[in-house]
């Protein structure tokens, strides 16, 4: 399947106009059909590979979400979006359907505070179970007292 | 869109589980003044020095044993970051800190001498005050590197500690991002320098309390 059979078929099933160029696809979807796009890309598009989770703190405007997946047989790249909305945190959990979004989703909690609805082990990861709020959030003060050691 | 938010199931933090800690912040409070010898050594050594003519044997006593202590400061091998493969270097061959009289050795028990190599990062803290605890006393820090120093290019991050001064007190500030063997060599002399002057009740300075 080529990139413009995987635009076509995004086209006809979601309604939206992939974005990108050439092999690279970057899809945006509300959160209430963010689990349907990513059932959609494994099964159809055959995007097996989980490369990344990562999400955006557009301020007032809320979180986003960022997505990668692959198909590394035909040279795909799938790029999924989606807008939680202004206070929004929670989002379905991709680790249902991909093992590979298990960590990233429990980074992505730990530094934005989203909380993945449906994920298994909602943990801080890489920084202590008992630190107060998310850093990398735009309104975090990163001179934030943190005893004993700040 | 309706989604719950789980709370999550947060278990205690690692470090409180350890009572042999706790135990030991409780001896060290007891005795704010730091290490100090029994008291019956204490005012044995106080008897002989202020007998006419005694101070000549306690200061030689001293001396020795200010030597003795000079002559073979262990460090523990504590890397934590990029300055940890200088500090390596320097246990080396080519710059050969063993002709100083200073093994690395593996275990804070054997040792005198933590070179704190690296950044701090508030999750390791508490760690490095563990170990730190576990070392015998008399016993010397030296604070390897911008990082260990004041927090270096990550002062402004979230999670770094502004310099390891706040977590156990240090004796030598070694600068340089990653300081060279040479550096940290010189350093290493400059604390062998202070531990010949040693004092006698090997009082301890404290963590430097820190405003910014």
């Amino acid at each position: 399947m080529s990139h413009d059979q995987a635009r076509a078929r995004i086209q006809e099933r979601f309604g939206v106009a992939a974005e990108g160029g050439g092999p690279l696809l970057i899809v945006s979807v509300a959160p209430d059909r963010w689990v349907e796009l990513a059932t959609f890309a494994r099964d159809s598009l055959g995007c097996l590979y989980f490369n990344f989770l990562t999400a955006v703190d557009w301020k007032e405007q809320g979180l986003e979400v960022v997505t990668r997946v692959e198909n590394l047989d035909v040279g795909l790249a799938l790029v999924m979006k989606t807008r939680l909305g202004p206070g929004e945190t929670g989002c379905p959990s991709l680790q249902p359907l991909y093992e590979g979004a298990d960590w990233m989703e429990r980074e992505c909690y730990d530094m934005f505070g989203i909380r993945f609805a449906g994920h298994h082990d909602l943990r801080r990861i890489l920084l202590p179970q008992d630190w107060e709020g998310h850093p990398l959030l735009k309104s975090y003060a990163v001179d934030t007292p943190h005893p004993p050691y700040r | 869109m309706e989604i719950k938010a789980p709370t999550p199931q947060i278990p205690p933090a690692v470090w409180t589980e350890f009572k042999d800690l706790q135990e030991w912040e409780k001896y060290r409070q007891e005795r704010p003044e730091g290490d100090k010898h029994s008291a019956l050594f204490e005012s044995l050594t106080e008897g002989i020095h202020h007998f006419p003519g005694g101070f000549v044997v306690t200061s030689a006593a001293d001396a020795f044993l200010n030597w003795a202590r000079k002559s073979s400061v262990w460090p523990v091998t504590f890397g934590l970051a990029c300055c940890a493969i200088e500090m390596m270097a320097t246990f080396a061959s080519r710059f050969d800190v063993e002709r100083l009289g200073m093994v690395p050795w593996a275990s804070p028990r054997h040792s005198d001498l933590m070179i704190v190599s690296g950044t701090v990062s508030i999750k390791m803290a508490p760690m490095l005050k563990r170990i730190y605890d576990q070392m015998p006393d008399p016993k010397w820090a030296v604070s390897m590197g911008s990082c260990a120093n004041s927090g270096g290019p990550f002062r402004h991050g979230y999670h770094v500690v502004k310099g390891v001064d706040r977590v156990i007190p240090v004796d030598v500030y070694v600068p340089g991002c990653p300081p060279p063997p040479e550096s940290l060599l010189n350093g290493l002399l400059l604390l062998q320098e202070q531990i010949t002057y040693f004092r006698r009740t090997g009082r301890r300075a404290a963590p430097t309390e820190k405003v910014d």
